[in-house]
């Protein structure tokens, strides 16, 4: 044991910077902790978004692509189709996209970010059935409407925008992935991009 | 027999503690029947501790093994449908009884000084318990296990900025998936138990530092020599009392209480078990009927109500048409409660000597939170929602009410002594 003065300044300031230097471990020590929760590989790589390439649809046509293990519907519409959806608001469930189905970009009468391009997951908001889309002959299943979506499992019938009808057991409008345009003839679907 | 005691007592605080804690600790003689809460919350702890380890020897926790194994639990273990049973019953017993337990301090003003730290592990344990719960729902991996897990998560996405990354973060997947249903297994066995645990033993070290209130709000500890020796209490309490206090009006809790408690279990196991045996999925409030299908990403159930106890939060919720409104609310509801002993400043603790307008709003605080209860159980339509409305106002105004009555509150005279 050494008799020397107590230096207050010199163990103040030992004891300020070990401190510190713990603090420092202690948060490095929780980054795995914490990091870990992040999805993993695997989860990200079934996660990841999908580009759908539109430059060749015909109008009219529909594009199937598989996002998250789900079937997304590409439609380009017809501007036949898209003078249709007025028609029919006063048939439907939730004409104006109140539910929370769809991202805010795609909360109009269109459900689209485009009027043209419709983008939507087509699985039955009832019981997890994927719907027929039925081009010009959805007149057969709504009187005076020639195209829409018709759900052969229990009857639920969906506009060419993808709001439902009243009257059929299905709850909600079909959900509209977050999606964004990376130019002219490829959408991103997955993500909101910078526009969201 | 004796020397072996002797021999703990010189090497662990043995005999010293069970006379501080039961045998010699002084509590008051006036419990009524809403002082049983506390004990049963801590039985049903044990029922959901000892059960839940026994679930866990047979249970598969992952998204394509979870189901099928608490069917397997229900059909094919010997008695694996009641040890699952008294632990999915045990989960609405603790919030029966932790709700009453809240209710009897907000009555007789348990949560006043200097009793202020003891309310606030308790709101701790609340908060820990309503965690515990959500998670555990998730683990049958039926369809309102993952629903309702899909919309209490989604909460957090109205967070602003980071709002949807926090929700990932939480799933640790895109959608709810095997990985959040491994982790919230993680944490709903090991993590939150052992927290919880904790929780209670500070509750109670907090508790028995400051000593029990009693329904008439009276403290039972006087001033050292401020008490006539004909009128203290006729027991030998431990000198950690004695020593800086008289003590009036008390029982030791050993053995007194002790048995009390008993008669007050065994009537709680009486309800208990019929629910376990009669009712385990109490019509749809315990065990809700979609979760007898398993999860299904693809098809929302027409109806996704929380399990009873969430509800009079989830109602807040729903009646704030903005989302990150009525997240706030919703938390502001609990964080009300945190905050109860500071927003209450009157003097007086019970309602026995508060005024009647005390009683009143008390009395409506009440009734608005069990019609919440109802209404988050009913789906939103306009009639609901306006009166949903209603009572979350109600709701937060009694805590703004008392906030300013409570100051020069016109109380009733207090007496010195609880009643002979």
């Amino acid at each position: 044991m050494s008799n020397a003065p107590v230096d207050k300044g010199r163990r103040r300031f030992l004891t300020v910077a070990t401190s510190v230097v713990g603090a420092a471990g202690a948060v490095g020590v929780a980054v795995p902790f914490i990091a870990s929760w992040n999805p993993s590989a695997k989860a990200k790589n079934a996660g990841a978004p999908v580009e759908v390439n539109i430059g060749k649809a015909e109008p009219g046509q529909m594009i199937r692509v598989e996002w998250r293990g789900q079937p997304v519907w590409v439609v380009r519409r017809t501007p036949e189709m898209l003078a249709s959806l007025d028609k029919v608001s006063d048939q439907l469930r939730d004409p104006n996209s109140e539910e929370p189905q769809q991202p805010a970009y795609a909360t109009n009468t269109y459900r689209s970010r485009k009027e043209e391009y419709f983008v939507a997951v087509g699985i039955c908001t009832h019981l997890g059935c994927s719907p027929q889309y039925l081009e010009d002959s959805f007149g057969e299943q709504v009187e005076g409407v020639s195209s829409g979506f018709f759900c052969p499992c229990h009857g639920s019938k969906f506009d060419i925008a993808g709001r439902v009808f009243s009257g059929v057991p299905a709850p909600y409008n079909l959900v509209v992935p977050p999606h964004y345009y990376i130019d002219d003839t490829t959408i991103l679907v997955g993500e909101d991009g910078e526009q969201a | 027999m004796k020397k072996l005691i002797a021999w703990f007592d010189e090497r662990i605080p043995m005999t010293k503690t069970w006379n501080i804690h039961l045998a010699q600790y002084p509590a008051p003689k006036n419990f009524n029947f809403w002082y049983i809460f506390g004990v049963l919350a801590m039985l049903v702890l044990v029922n959901q501790i000892l059960t839940g380890v026994w679930l866990t020897m047979n249970y598969v926790p992952s998204a394509e093994g979870a189901f099928a194994s608490v069917e397997y639990i229900m059909r094919d273990i010997d008695y694996g449908w009641l040890l699952r049973y008294m632990h999915s019953t045990g989960a609405s017993a603790f919030f029966v009884v932790v709700y009453l337990h809240m209710f009897r301090g907000m009555m007789y003003g348990s949560y006043q000084k200097p009793r202020e730290l003891l309310w606030v592990f308790g709101m701790l344990i609340f908060l820990v318990l309503m965690a515990e719960a959500f998670m555990g729902y998730l683990l049958p991996w039926g369809q309102m296990s993952y629903w309702g897990a899909q919309v209490i998560i989604s909460l957090f996405g109205a967070i602003p900025f980071i709002g949807d990354d926090l929700t990932l973060w939480i799933r640790g997947d895109y959608v709810i998936s095997g990985a959040t249903l491994n982790r919230f297994f993680a944490l709903h066995v090991i993590a939150l138990p052992l927290v919880l645990v904790i929780l209670v033993f500070l509750h109670i070290v907090a508790l028995h530092e400051v000593g029990s209130n009693n329904p008439e709000g009276i403290d039972i500890k006087k001033k050292k020599g401020s008490v006539a020796e004909e009128d203290k209490a006729k027991f030998k309490f431990h000198e950690r009392f004695t020593k800086k206090y008289d003590i009036v009006d008390a029982f030791p809790f050993f053995p007194y209480y002790v048995v009390k408690d008993l008669v007050g279990i065994g009537i709680f196991l009486f309800a208990f078990c019929y629910v376990i045996f009669f009712a385990p999925a109490m019509g749809g409030l315990f065990l809700e009927p979609p979760n007898f299908e398993a999860a299904n990403p693809l098809k929302t159930p027409e109806h996704i109500a929380p399990v009873w106890y969430f509800t009079p939060f989830y109602a807040i919720l729903r009646a704030v048409p903005d989302k990150l409104l009525g997240v706030i609310l919703m938390f502001g509801a609990i964080a009300a409660l945190f905050v109860l002993p500071w927003l209450d400043r009157g003097k007086v603790r019970s309602i026995r000597y508060r005024s009647g307008f005390h009683k009143l709003n008390l009395t409506v605080f009440a009734i608005s939170f069990v019609a919440l209860g109802y209404l988050g159980l009913k789906p939103a339509t306009e009639i609901y929602t306006l009166f949903a409305r209603i009572f979350t106002f109600l709701y937060f105004a009694f805590f703004v009410l008392l906030f300013f009555y409570s100051k020069n509150e016109n109380t009733k005279p207090v007496p010195e002594r609880i009643t002979k």
